[in-house]
């Protein structure tokens, strides 16, 4: 359902951050994408909906070569491809149910959605996802006022909204603590197995990779160096992946804690700035 | 070096912003210089500063009895012109700043609209009002609506400049997820970037309500209408109590619509 | 509540209707304000005159072009004085500023009762009253001339420095003039070492931020006799020279954007 063929991805500075990857996909798996920071996980992941543009190869979802639409068409291709971010990317200053229904976007005209027409059975529908995830209690609140864990079944929900044919997933727990990590983690395998959906999800903690996903792909340097079922990855092949490391400890000790970014306005000086 | 090692032991010395010797030498020499042959063009006429010491004298006496009412009627027109321009002006250049200040944003507009429209920003804000002033009136005649014109000019560049900064600052990464679910451009705009930078646009709006007016009482002095004509003509005609009164008006006006502006950008944050 | 039933199906609305109907009436006030205050606007313009604008203006810039190049000669004497009023104007208004501001400055200030309120009158008349009008003033004053442009140009300067100024003061990490307090420092001492270091960076660049808004402004002061290009500009309207106009547009472009430029040089070296 989802076929890679030798896609490339090149900077401008020349480094290649894709260098041939071709992968099949079928629907139903869910499968890890792990390898160092900067191996191109997270650029191949926004190639498949073209929020980065491949150099080179081709996009296959259902049949359609993604990596030649463009315009309209393009949009409707990614309202069948459903996105949850490492950092939540809840658009902060609206109400959790306004971002939930943000998934409906890619359906409705400009002017419905300005004016926040949405049909009862978007409405329904987002309100179902809402108990699913177990915010029903929050709807009104806006997303900056929710904790991590929270956020992310926002923006899990969001993607489910979108009723994808299937699911990308970056980085979803590097902003979570361990334990939030975790249900987050099943949230996302519970709902892909009820709807049959396939899930391509980038992990840098290689322990939940192995306890959630059905197959487990290894990238360095923008290649595929493994692609297996999880009970394959063995200390040979992580150091293969990652490179010398003690690979005993707990993996949980690898965790980055992600930047937050910081709105940090200087506000009079900006106004003075300005002009005066 | 900060550490020196003199016959006494060692010596500590501040550390100089700028580390190179001969460049700091020479800056500051330049700067010597150009002080002395700036203050040497000033040529003051002393006789002429005498004589008007006594006027100075005379205005800042008038502060203390201000004239309100020989001139009410003048006044209260003045003001109230100013601020009927000051708020279509402010009204109408929010309307068009949002248009240029999107496609000045450098993160979500094309080239060649990037380009123009920073073109016109900068046109905008390179040229003080009163040189935009004498413009409109020498195009639309005496009065208000050149004044209205002018300022909703400076709006456009003093808005759209900082929209588009703010635009070109805000989290991509929320930008993404809206554009991942199928939006198409305005989508994105509306439901992505308005959010992120609305309560800045609102308080700024606000700010340059507050700019307006006080430019408002500039610009008649060119002839585009407002309170700066009646002010120009009581300066003209040695009222100074009148142009105290003026001024205490416009002081007092500005500070009520910063205090208000003061609280209206804190209840949005 | 932004939830309800209509027709037995949920529907969904951003906002519950009371709160949306006190929006609805605040947009209807402030377009029905706006609107009044055009109607006056309109009521006052002649729009014969006004129509004719698109045809005064092809006129006008017919007249503008080409530039007279050799007025150029006349036009660097005024720039100097303009580059020197901006510039000595910003440094008197910064010498000023500094002890209003930190007598503006809650954490600074010797008399909350006092000082504070008059250091904040000063900042606000100056900063309310527009450089143009204090050169007025001031031509009537001192007589015309630079003098009368750099004093205008500190008086204005002396409020928009000094609240930005107390401002940063007023933001000041306080742990570190409490630590340099601790040593036994006097007051003196303490401003120096406590104080002066974190707002250092913050002065700079709003005095420069300052010049470069003042070369823009003293760019018309010659417009009512206090020196500079803008006498210039107002003789050459006067006996209607466009060509000398547009010349001294030019001239006032670049002046102005390249002091812009030189400005946000030093102060993006500064931080």
């Amino acid at each position: 359902m989802l076929i890679l063929e030798n896609l490339i991805m090149k900077y401008g500075s020349g480094d290649l951050a894709l260098n041939g990857v071709s992968l099949r996909f079928d629907k139903g798996e869910i499968v890890a994408l792990i390898g160092p920071s900067g191996a191109g996980k997270s650029t191949l992941i926004r190639c498949v909906n073209r929020l980065v543009e491949p150099t080179s190869g081709s996009i296959d979802v259902n049949g359609k070569n993604i990596a030649s639409l463009k315009g309209t068409e393009l949009r409707r291709a990614r309202r069948k491809i459903g996105m949850i971010f490492q950092e939540y990317a809840l658009v902060e200053r609206l109400t959790v149910m306004e971002n939930i229904l943000s998934g409906r976007l890619g359906y409705m005209g400009f002017w419905k959605s300005w004016f926040r027409k949405f049909s009862s059975g978007d409405v329904a529908k987002a309100l179902n996802l809402l108990e699913r995830v177990g915010l029903s209690e929050h709807f009104d609140k806006r997303a900056d006022a929710l904790s991590g864990g929270q956020r992310q079944r926002v923006g899990i929900a969001r993607a489910l909204l979108q009723e994808p044919d299937l699911l990308l997933v970056d980085e979803p727990t590097a902003s979570l603590d361990p334990k939030t990590a975790r249900q987050i983690m099943r949230l996302i395998k519970e709902l892909c197995s009820e709807r049959n959906l396939l899930a391509v999800i980038n992990l840098h903690d290689v322990g939940l990779a192995k306890m959630f996903s059905d197959r487990i792909i290894g990238l360095r340097k923008g290649r595929v160096v493994f692609d297996d079922t999880p009970d394959e990855l063995n200390d040979t092949i992580l150091t293969e992946i990652y490179g010398e490391e003690d690979w005993s400890g707990s993996a949980d000790k690898k965790k980055v804690s992600a930047q937050v970014r910081e709105h940090k306005h200087m506000e009079s000086m900006d106004y003075a700035l300005a002009n005066d | 070096m900060p550490l020196v090692q003199s016959a006494g032991g060692v010596c500590w010395k501040k550390r100089k912003i700028i580390e190179n010797t001969p460049l700091r030498i020479s800056l500051i020499l330049a700067g010597v210089i150009y002080i002395a042959l700036a203050l040497s063009s000033v040529d003051v006429n002393w006789v002429r500063v005498q004589e008007g010491m006594g006027r100075g004298l005379a205005f800042l006496g008038s502060f203390l009895q201000p004239d309100f009412f020989s001139r009410s009627a003048e006044i209260f027109e003045g003001i109230l012109e100013s601020i009927t321009m000051t708020v279509v002006a402010t009204a109408v250049g929010i309307i068009l700043s949002i248009p240029v200040g999107v496609g000045a944003a450098g993160n979500i507009a094309p080239f060649p609209v990037y380009f123009i429209c920073r073109s016109i920003i900068t046109v905008s804000r390179t040229f003080p009002e009163v040189i935009i002033a004498i413009f409109f009136v020498a195009m639309f005649g005496f009065g208000a609506l050149a004044g209205m014109l002018t300022l909703t000019f400076a709006t456009i560049g003093f808005l759209a400049k900082l929209l588009a900064d703010d635009i070109e600052d805000i989290d991509p990464v929320q930008t993404e997820a809206i554009r991942s679910t199928g939006a198409g451009f305005f989508q994105i705009l509306t439901w992505s970037v308005q959010p992120q930078v609305m309560p800045r646009l609102i308080g700024l709006s606000v700010y340059r309500l507050d700019i307006n007016f006080r430019e408002s009482a500039v610009i008649g002095i060119v002839g585009a209408g407002g309170i700066g004509a009646t002010l120009n003509t009581s300066i003209d005609r040695y009222e100074y109590d009148t142009t105290a009164a003026i001024l205490i008006i416009i002081i007092v006006i500005v500070m009520c619509a910063e205090y208000a502006s003061g609280i209206i950008r804190k209840r949005l944050q | 509540m932004p939830l309800m039933k209509r027709n037995g199906a949920v529907c969904w609305v951003p906002r519950d209707s009371k709160k949306q109907l006190v929006i609805w009436f605040g947009w209807f006030i402030g377009i029905m304000l706006v609107f009044l205050c055009w109607q006056s606007i309109s009521a006052k313009t002649m729009w014969v005159f006004a129509a004719d604008a698109p045809e005064q203006l092809r006129l006008m810039l017919m007249r503008m072009f080409p530039p007279k190049l050799e007025y150029m000669d006349k036009l660097w004497k005024p720039l100097w004085d303009t580059l020197n009023i901006a510039t000595l104007g910003t440094l008197l208004g910064v010498i000023i500023a500094v002890p209003v501001a930190s007598a503006a400055a809650l954490n600074t200030t010797p008399s909350k009762r006092l000082v504070r309120p008059l250091a904040m009158v000063i900042l606000v008349s100056s900063r309310s009253v527009n450089s143009l009008i204090w050169a007025i003033l001031l031509v009537t004053i001192v007589g015309p001339g630079i003098l009368a442009g750099i004093i205008a140009i500190a008086l204005r300067s002396i409020g928009f420095v000094g609240k930005l100024l107390y401002e940063a003061i007023e933001e000041i990490d306080k742990t570190q003039v409490e630590a340099v307090t601790a040593t036994g420092a006097a007051p003196a001492q303490v401003f120096s070492y406590g104080i002066v270091p974190q707002i250092m960076p913050a002065f700079a660049g709003i005095s420069l931020y300052r010049w470069d808004i003042n070369i823009r402004e003293s760019t018309i002061l010659g417009y009512v006799g206090a020196g500079g290009i803008g006498l210039n500009l107002s003789s050459s309207l006067s006996i209607l020279a466009w060509s000398q106009v547009s010349l001294i547009l030019i001239a006032v472009l670049i002046t102005v954007v390249a002091s812009e430029w030189i400005s946000a040089r030093v102060r993006s070296r500064l931080i």
